[in-house]
């Protein structure tokens, strides 16, 4: 099993979701971040410019059995693409062991 | 007895309009600071609307308008100086007080002017000062410094005698409580990261754009009374007339400031155009019954370049002023008074002279009573919050509280 985790625009967000779910992912968190990286943003206030380099996005993460894992971070690449600067990463690791919580499933059982 | 009845009702409801305006400044100045700072912030303007009555209960209006000077500029009151006496007649009030209002409706009205001047201070010393001194310093110079000043115009003293003319308080409101502002800004020093070591500007940008709207549209409509009810009656055509004059200003100074800051900055920043309106309420406040409305819209229109200027040159000046209350209220507040002299049915050269030593004489008179008390708090309990305190918000130290609990965390720039 692998950790697909995914930092993409907002504004891309819906069609990730819809593309992972077209593709049978169903079970996944998402949370918003603030971070830094190439896209600047330019800010004026009464005179004063500043550059927020403090920039908004969603990270998703998501853990999937090891053969999903290429067409998951596929159908994430395709769907998050704008081709501006700042569309984000995708960042794969190794997971030892998932449970399912009600039942009490383990290994890949409890990811479907 | 109709006539009185109508004259003080609008009075009141002027009053009522004056009073409004305490929202629309913590609504301001609430806006354009930032969250950590919030509760900080209306807890002040809560204060001075609160104590700001009661001593001009206590004190305030008899000291404002005395009835015999000595030596022209000291109010003279050996008796009842303390406390609210309203003429009686018969057993009852006497209504012959005035014939625009009762004595209770303009101890009230003129009561919400006072709070008025100090408010204005608040805002200029957001998120640094320490509360205990700012109300120590808010109840001394609303007790004392305002209604001295205010007795020498409207309580007959002896700028009265000059001919010096202030309508509803260019001078008497907006710069006693302008000049305040700055000594404060000065002694108090900038918010920690305001001024880089460089003394490059940094942008400390206000937390909710939409309450300082809010603030500014309250204002405005707070204006009507503060403006319409300076009128003193309810004659349908000054009080009219009045009413065409502030809103054309308020208009004439947003586009003004808009249009200047837009080519100053390359960008349509809304706290300008804010302020720009505001300006143009200031400057059309000292004369808004003697001007026409294209002098109104001219006041205004350079009202609104005066902001922009006002704004840049206190900054320039390394002060620190969040909400721009010198511009506003200092700046134009100057603006409006020496504006009588120039437009309108008083303007002359000889009027412009005498609201020029109008304007000197008012600024000595505050500049060094603000400097005086404030100096004295600063050496004595101090004036300033701890880097520390300051860094991680006052809501948080001076409080103990959050000022909005469950709407996520606090940043500490």
């Amino acid at each position: 099993m692998k950790k697909i985790e995914a930092i993409i625009r907002k504004s891309t967000f819906d069609e990730v979701k819809k593309a992972l779910h077209e593709t049978e992912v169903n079970f996944f968190s998402y949370w918003d971040v603030t971070g830094v990286g190439n896209e600047k943003q330019g800010h004026v206030y009464r005179g004063v410019s500043y550059s927020t380099s403090d920039i908004q996005r969603r990270k998703i993460s998501l853990v999937v059995s090891d053969e999903n894992v290429h067409s998951t971070v596929e159908t994430i690449l395709k769907a998050a693409h704008t081709g501006s600067v700042g569309d984000g990463k995708i960042f794969v690791s190794p997971v030892e062991e998932a449970y399912r919580i009600r039942t009490k499933e383990k290994g890949t059982d409890s990811l479907s | 007895m109709e006539l009185l009845t109508t004259n003080n009702v609008w009075m009141m409801v002027c009053t009522a309009l004056v009073f409004f305006m305490h929202l629309g400044f913590s609504l301001l100045e609430v806006g354009l600071t930032r969250q950590k700072n919030a509760i900080n912030i209306l807890f002040k303007n809560v204060f001075i609307i609160c104590a700001g009555l009661l001593t001009y209960a206590i004190i305030g209006f008899n000291l404002m308008y005395p009835g015999s000077f000595i030596a022209g500029f000291i109010p003279d009151y050996f008796f009842d100086l303390f406390g609210l006496s309203a003429p009686v007649a018969d057993g009852a009030l006497d209504l012959a007080y005035n014939e625009g209002y009762t004595y209770w409706t303009d101890f009230l009205f003129q009561g919400m002017f006072a709070a008025t001047a100090a408010t204005i201070v608040s805002g200029a010393v957001a998120e640094r000062i320490k509360l205990g001194s700012f109300m120590l310093f808010s109840v001394i110079y609303i007790t004392i410094v305002y209604p001295i000043v205010g007795s020498w115009k409207w309580g007959g003293g002896f700028l009265d005698g000059l001919g010096f003319y202030d309508f509803a308080g260019s001078t008497l409101v907006h710069s006693v409580g302008g000049w305040a502002a700055l000594i404060a800004v000065y002694l108090l020093g900038a918010r920690l990261g305001k001024f880089g070591k460089d003394g490059q500007s940094h942008a400390i940008p206000g937390h909710n754009i939409p309450l300082a709207t809010a603030g500014v549209f309250i204002l405005w409509l707070g204006w009507f009374g503060f403006n319409g009810g300076s009128v003193l009656s309810a004659d349908p055509s000054l009080t009219s007339i009045t009413l065409v004059t502030t809103c054309l200003a308020a208009a004439a100074g947003g586009i003004s400031a808009f249009v200047v800051s837009t080519i100053a900055y390359k960008n349509y920043d809304l706290t300008m155009f804010l302020n720009g309106i505001l300006g143009g309420l200031v400057g059309i406040t000292a004369g808004a019954d003697l001007m026409s409305p294209l002098d109104a819209v001219l006041i205004g229109l350079v009202a609104g370049g005066v902001i922009v200027l006002g704004v840049a040159l206190v900054e320039k000046l390394k002060l620190d002023d969040p909400v721009g209350a010198v511009a506003v209220h200092l700046a134009c507040g100057i603006w409006g008074t020496l504006a009588v002299g120039i437009f309108g049915s008083m303007a002359g050269l000889n009027q412009l002279l005498i609201q020029l030593a109008g304007v000197g004489i008012i600024g000595a008179f505050c500049c060094i009573t603000a400097f005086g008390i404030l100096s004295i708090i600063k050496a004595t309990m101090g004036l300033r919050m701890e880097e520390k305190e300051e860094t991680e918000g006052l809501d948080a130290h001076e409080h103990g509280m959050d000022a909005y609990a469950e709407f996520g965390t606090v940043q500490e720039r």
